[in-house]
């Protein structure tokens, strides 16, 4: 499944070297990375995890032996995966929060009987976080091309977006960067990598509505959460908590920014 | 212990909003809501310690969607540019090829990243500043051919010394001539020492150095 994509990225590649060996300007490249990335959407590996998604959310886990089947609600009922992902971030009257994907996940694994504070504690990749990885690419996958539309009707909604929204564009650290110094305006990019734009509507599959993804480089499936995460620690701040209220604040502010637009997650990334 | 903290700026915010007019919470109410998240949400790891979200006066006053009025801006930049430290024995350039480095090593002060090693200039990833290199980002101008298009045949003679002096402000205090800069300032934040921004300098300015080659 993966060698085709990869032989005939190398095939491409070779023969745009051979037409144009002087013309690589910035356009070529990123022509070429846009055509890298159309050749691997044809096998996305998050499939994999989307399988075991499928399983993990029928099985019954926990000391509880229950399965999120027949325990779980992602906002639309007990058991109910189809159209979740667009919703979330959401209020939830059992646990007066609101609630992105992941912390809405450690919130449904408690009532399973896990320990939801140690599965936050655990490091991305290893223990459980590697079954929420399958569970969100799942979950995510079974939303696919449906559009966001995310409830901004309840009190704690809008103040979820707006404290998002404020730590957007919050400055800190050694560099004084914020999320806006990289993703406050269009069409720029870090090296070769294009940045969202996320001050408006970046658009379908761009930016929020494209996370989960598998990411060729690492070989991972990173959530959102952990995409977040790796913003953080490149912006230099300190390390932000797994589903503490900042991340879901910021991620109610993506979402509501990116009303609307079309979910391509699980995406795949370079 | 943090959680509470959270919970009761949430729920003072919370009461507050009730106690205003019951539709909205304040944008006071709002700003302290997100303090308290800063404050609940993240830990420290590594070398990144929390006082990293303690805002200095030019953070602070460039977090909004909207910069900050003119004089506000002003005044950020006078106090910055008062703060540049300039090279005490007068030289400002030191060796382009240990600036090339510097320039594309985007390495340091990530919760990843070791205590005691010197910091990359993570030039690449905002600025085009060779012809060979093709891999760079655009957030900031491209800064290929920068001496040359500011004639400077000879950093060292005096009527390059304003165009010096101004590109050594701009990487010791980004924030001296632009108050909500997106680069980071390198010297005054320690991200980079004096003698890396002199190679920088000498990447910037050499007639000798690929940003100003022919």
């Amino acid at each position: 499944m993966m060698r085709g994509p990869f032989a005939a990225l190398v095939a491409a590649l070779l023969a745009s070297a051979l037409a144009s060996p002087f013309a690589l300007a910035q356009t070529s490249a990123a022509d070429g990375i846009a055509q890298y990335r159309a050749l691997l959407a044809d096998g996305n590996p998050a499939e994999l995890w989307e399988a075991k998604g499928e399983l993990l959310w029928k099985q019954p886990r926990g000391t509880n032996k229950l399965s999120f089947e027949k325990s779980c609600d992602l906002g639309k009922g007990i058991g109910v995966v189809k159209g979740a992902f667009v919703e979330l971030p959401r209020y939830f009257s059992d646990t007066q929060r609101v609630q992105d994907l992941e912390s809405r996940l450690l919130s449904c694994m408690q009532t399973q009987g896990f320990n939801a504070a140690e599965i936050a504690a655990t490091p991305f990749g290893r223990g459980e976080q590697v079954n929420i990885e399958a569970l969100v690419a799942y979950i995510s996958a079974e939303s696919k091309g449906m559009k966001f539309k995310v409830s901004q009707a309840h009190a704690e909604e809008r103040k979820m977006f707006e404290a998002g929204k404020r730590l957007f564009y919050f400055r800190g650290g050694p560099y004084d960067f914020a999320c806006a110094s990289c993703h406050g305006e269009p069409g720029k990019r870090i090296r070769l990598q294009d940045l969202p734009d996320l001050t408006h509507n970046p658009g379908d599959g761009v930016g929020f509505a494209a996370w989960p993804a598998y990411r060729v480089s690492s070989g991972e499936l990173w959530s959102m959460q952990r995409r977040l995460n790796d913003c953080y620690r490149q912006q230099r701040f300190p390390f932000p908590g797994y589903a503490s209220d900042a991340t879901i604040a910021l991620s109610t502010f993506m979402a509501v920014q990116g009303q609307g637009a079309v979910s391509i997650a699980p995406a795949i990334k370079r | 212990m943090m959680m509470k903290t959270a919970m009761k700026a949430l729920f003072l915010a919370g009461a507050a909003a009730l106690a205003g007019c019951a539709t909205a919470p304040s944008p006071q109410a709002l700003d302290q809501l997100t303090q308290a998240m800063l404050k609940s949400s993240f830990r420290e790891q590594g070398i990144a310690k929390l006082d990293r979200l303690t805002q200095d006066d030019a953070q602070q006053a460039c977090s909004g969607e909207k910069p900050p009025a003119d004089d506000v801006a002003r005044r950020i930049e006078a106090a910055q540019l008062a703060s540049v430290k300039w090279p005490a024995d007068g030289v400002y350039l030191g060796d382009w090829r240990e600036g090339e480095k510097l320039a594309q090593n985007g390495r340091g002060m990530t919760w990843s990243d070791p205590e005691g090693v010197p910091s990359g200039g993570n030039c690449y990833n905002c600025h085009q500043l060779t012809k060979a290199e093709i891999s760079y980002g655009t957030i900031g101008p491209s800064l290929y051919q920068y001496g040359r298009l500011r004639g400077v045949s000879d950093p060292a003679s005096p009527a390059s010394g304003e165009i010096v002096k101004y590109t050594w402000g701009k990487l010791w205090n980004a924030k001296a001539t632009n108050a909500c800069s997106n680069m980071p300032r390198f010297g005054h934040a320690g991200v980079l020492s004096a003698a890396q921004i002199r190679d920088l300098m000498a990447l910037l300015l050499d007639p000798k150095s690929p940003v100003n080659a022919q």
